[in-house]
């Protein structure tokens, strides 16, 4: 399954980052191939409806879970529609390597 | 200008079914137009009347004031009413809400997370896979729910304190002169 994970930079040493619509790269993890790939965010700087538009960039990549520090209103019951699991981390010190070490329990 | 925002409320689930529909003698006859009940009303039965919880709690739990709580209730009770006295339709529709699924906590990695499966039930966590989860259950006889903004006042020197719910305002003394406290 596929898991995303908002972070703060493009190396694995980065830390996650706190918001969802306009985090700076998304980790898109696969939890049977273990392969990852970091996309830039590219609704970082828009005016408004960043987070649906990172929603749909999600759902285009099949995402079954996503893990960020917090999620706005309007995303939340956007995100219970499509199946797509919210795993909130209020922890901004943790980095992406220690989030996938927990993620292959 | 545009009129004053209002806050999205929160409904945990969606109703189960889409409204109801009289039966009887004289209903064949009658052909009014249906009650819309909005899916913030729903909620405010749902917490309040089914959930029996008081309005400080309920209001909590959708994310809205008290007195904003209240006047969603009494708008619910009287569409429900005129339904019923009138022999009309209900359907269930709309409303400024956003719905909300179960969350749960998991006490190994301290993380939240959302179950869109209802169906299935939850035994591990999402994250690190231990089985030390709780759900967010909201039972406020353990948090403790007990001051929100309200005030009690004293008649004779106008010393306020904060209102603890669930003790009479006149059954406290002011400290200042020991006069009986009254609700402000």
């Amino acid at each position: 399954m596929k898991v995303a994970i908002t972070s703060t930079g493009n190396s694995l040493e980065s830390t996650i980052d706190q918001r969802f619509g306009r985090c700076a790269y998304f980790v898109i993890y696969d939890n049977e191939s273990k392969a990852m790939e970091f996309i830039p965010n590219p609704y970082k700087e828009s005016k408004e409806d960043a987070g649906t538009a990172s929603v749909q960039l999600m759902a285009s990549r099949n995402v079954n879970k996503i893990i960020s520090g917090e999620f706005g209103i309007k995303i939340k019951s956007l995100l219970d529609s499509l199946k797509i699991q919210m795993i909130v981390l209020k922890q901004p010190e943790k980095k992406i390597t220690e989030i996938i070490e927990l993620l292959n329990h | 200008m545009s009129p004053r925002i209002r806050i999205l409320r929160k409904v945990l689930n969606p109703p189960i079914i889409n409204g109801f529909k009289p039966y009887g003698q004289e209903s064949e006859k009658l052909n009014l137009e249906s009650i819309n009940l909005l899916y913030e009303e729903y909620e405010a039965i749902r917490l309040s009347d089914y959930d029996a919880l008081n309005h400080h709690e309920a209001s909590i739990i959708m994310g809205v004031s008290r007195p904003t709580f209240t006047r969603i209730y009494g708008s619910a009770l009287q569409k429900v009413a005129k339904a019923f006295v009138e022999g009309r339709q209900i359907t269930i529709k709309g409303g400024q809400v956003y719905f909300d699924s179960d969350w749960y906590t998991c006490n190994t990695c301290k993380c939240y997370f959302s179950n869109p499966e209802k169906e299935k039930n939850v035994e591990n966590c999402s994250l690190c896979g231990s089985q030390q989860i709780n759900e967010i259950d909201y039972n406020y006889d353990e948090i403790g729910i007990t001051q929100g903004n309200d005030l009690c006042v004293c008649p004779n020197c106008g010393f306020e304190q904060q209102h603890q719910y669930g003790k009479k305002c006149n059954q406290e003394k002011c400290p200042t002169c020991g006069t009986t406290m009254k609700r402000a």
